[in-house]
């Protein structure tokens, strides 16, 4: 397998075989790392580095994947570079449309703008609840909403789309 | 001694006081609301009935469904927990009238402490030292003027029927107290229909430190040893320990002998808690008294010995303690860590949902008091408090030290929790050195965080970054199947695309269809 990983910013690749003798062979950005791996439970990996072990534990949520190395935890991509979307990846970032997502479970208690209507980098778009809080969900741009989907009053699940801000 | 109690709680505190009854060999009754069918209470207990749907003024909060199940299950008493209908005495009274009996105060007890101003006089008369202040409202500009001079500035100007901060000001000199009395007088009459000011002198950097107390039906009256409270975080407490590392012997047997004299003052029973607030000169002043178990009573069961759950059941049902004040005593130090569901990286907003992943710490010294399992949707509809660490130790060293291990060994994946704040906390020197004040923690979080990358030594973070990437990489060949880019990308294993491009790709792979 050969991926690009972002890490801290930065793209590397990473190419993982197995090895004759059933354990892996790992490329570090061209570097040889000695490895060895064991899964011992869903999403906790134990990982020895030449002799130093790690506890890393991977975290995913709707919208990212982190790895905790102990208690410093890092946002991680992975690419496979064979794939489209990955070579396209790089326009993603500013242009187009933006969908708001809610970040936890709530429920839709005000929406603060209009469809159609011209917001900033920041600006309050809905307020969702949780446990007695309530929370400004924010348009992570300025532009135009094209679309608002949260209806004061619904319950939301993190994920759910709230508005498109183009 | 009772042979089945009913439990009107939910989260960690139901679980605790489930575990207390079993160990006593008294059968238990939970009661739970629509979202709550799979919390650990109600896997935990012997009985549990639905009481409602999930918001609280629906479920936990209805006095009449809660009292109905008692009578069907054949409990004999009720145990509110904290929170909810624990300090209600409306609800001690509706107990007694239908024959059940409320684990804690009397209805009578609870309606003299839940007042400011009755608890004020009572404890007034009791001798129980207060902020020093008018406990009326201010007649005239001069007579603000005459009393500030005489307590000292600065002083604190409160509403009397007031709450939440407004109408109060604080004022540093006899030149600001006339448009300070007059601006607070005018959002007083704004926010509560009551213009009534009163003065107080304003504690500088106070201390939050309380006493737990324990009372029989027999007349029995007992402190158990001060909790320092101090961290805390918009009036919600955040970290406790015991003992307070500024309390002596000496001042700990003077603020035991008044808690117990308001105890005695209410005509108290059972076990309750006296709030103080003490200034940089380790004078104390009273503040309140809660009526209730405390969140935080591991910390005092822990350095004392003493079970108060055991004790409050044994109270209720008519037994007299079973030690008496001379039989306190304090044995090294506890610090409990309160485990929110709130988002560090998001001014810790409540982050209910999902735990997907949980790793839970043990060993020496530890102690864990949880609500939570692996799997669990944490309602949005609740209090965040999802569990309480507490490390024990022989001195408050070594219970640091044994908390910052099982803080690393901790682990909750899924939801955001507040692990990460209590590494900053027990990190910090000022903690460290024991300089705590309730501003402590709004001036820590005002500094950077240590534990961002970028204050490390770039060759441990890219190394660190390094084991990350290979992480994420053996993850996705030896688990792809539970990846979080699943049938998105069928070319790009274990991905973890942004789904905020989600419509995009889905245009995408139709044009390319």
């Amino acid at each position: 397998m050969v991926y690009d990983v972002i890490v801290g910013g930065k793209a590397h690749r990473l190419e993982l075989q197995r090895s004759a003798g059933g354990g892996w062979e790992c490329q570090f950005d061209g570097q040889v790392v000695p490895i060895d791996a064991l899964i011992p439970r869903r999403d906790v990996l134990s990982l020895l580095v030449d002799g130093r072990a790690y506890e890393v534990k991977r975290e995913q949520t709707a919208t990212d994947l982190h790895m905790w190395v102990g208690s410093s935890r890092f946002a991680v991509e992975l690419r496979d570079p064979r794939s489209l979307r990955s070579r396209m990846q790089v326009r993603e970032d500013d242009a187009g449309p933006k969908k708001i997502l809610a970040p936890m479970p709530g429920r839709v208690v005000r929406v603060l703008v209009a469809e159609n209507s011209e917001v900033e980098s920041g600006q309050g778009i809905v307020v969702v609840e949780a446990m007695k809080m309530q929370n400004e969900i924010k348009s992570p741009k300025k532009g135009i909403v094209k679309k608002i989907s949260a209806i004061p009053g619904e319950a939301v699940n993190p994920g759910d789309v709230l508005a498109i801000v183009e | 001694m009772f042979k089945k109690i009913l439990i009107a709680n939910r989260g960690e505190i139901a679980v605790r006081i489930i575990r207390a009854c079993r160990e006593m060999g008294v059968a238990t009754v939970a009661v739970y609301s629509d979202v709550d069918r799979g919390a650990l209470h109600v896997r935990k207990s012997d009985e549990a009935y639905l009481i409602g749907p999930a918001p609280a003024g629906e479920s936990y909060l209805r006095m009449d469904k809660i009292l109905d199940v008692a009578k069907r299950s054949g409990a004999e008493a009720i145990h509110p927990g904290y929170g909810f209908l624990s300090e209600n005495p409306k609800f001690a009274q509706a107990c007694g009238d239908a024959g059940v009996k409320f684990i804690g105060p009397t209805a009578h007890s609870m309606k003299l402490m839940g007042s400011k101003t009755s608890a004020r006089q009572q404890m007034e008369k009791a001798g129980v030292p207060f902020v020093p202040g008018t406990s009326r409202g201010l007649a005239s500009p001069e007579e603000g003027e005459e009393v500030a001079e005489r307590i000292g500035y600065p002083v604190m100007l409160k509403a009397a029927a007031g709450g939440g901060g407004k109408g109060m000001r604080l004022v540093h000199s006899r030149q600001e107290l006339r448009s300070g009395l007059e601006s607070a007088k005018s959002e007083a009459q704004r926010s509560f229909g009551d213009s009534e000011v009163y003065i107080e002198k304003a504690i500088v950097n106070p201390r939050h430190i309380e006493m737990q107390v324990l009372a029989d039906e027999h007349g029995n009256t007992v402190w158990l040893g001060e909790r320092e409270c101090s961290i805390q975080r918009r009036h919600q407490k955040v970290l406790e320990e015991a003992p307070s590392p500024i309390v002596d012997p000496e001042m700990r047997r003077s603020m035991g002998e008044v808690a117990v004299r308001v105890a005695r003052a209410a005509d108290y029973k059972n076990a309750g808690t006296v709030e103080f607030l003490v200034d940089q000169q380790k004078n104390f002043y009273f503040l309140e008294m809660n009526t209730r178990l405390q969140v935080e009573h591991p910390v005092t069961e822990l350095t004392t010995g003493f079970d108060l759950v055991h004790l409050q059941i044994r109270i209720a049902a008519g037994e007299k303690l079973p030690f008496s004040q001379a039989d306190v005593g304090i044995r090294g130090h506890a610090i409990e860590c309160r485990i929110y569901a709130e988002d560090p990286d998001n001014n810790y907003f409540p982050s209910p949902g999902k735990i997907t992943v949980l790793l839970q710490p043990s060993g020496p010294g530890i102690r864990r008091d949880s609500g939570m399992y692996e799997g669990w949707n944490v309602p949005m509809d609740y209090d965040p408090l999802l569990a309480k660490l507490i490390g024990f130790g022989t001195d408050r060293q070594q219970a640091i030290m044994r908390l910052q291990r099982a803080l690393y060994e901790y682990f909750v994946a899924g939801i955001k929790t507040n692990i990460s704040l209590f590494q900053r906390i027990l990190g910090d020197p000022d903690f460290q050195a024991a300089r705590v004040d309730t501003g402590f923690l709004d001036r820590l979080l005002a500094k950077a965080n240590p534990a961002v990358n970028s204050s490390r030594p770039p060759e441990e973070i890219e190394a660190l970054e390094k084991i990350a990437a290979i992480a994420a990489g053996m993850f996705a060949v030896l688990d792809p199947a539970s990846s979080v880019g699943e049938n998105e990308t069928a070319g790009g294993a274990g991905a973890a695309p942004p789904a905020v491009s989600n419509w995009r790709r889905q245009a995408r792979s139709e044009t390319l269809r």
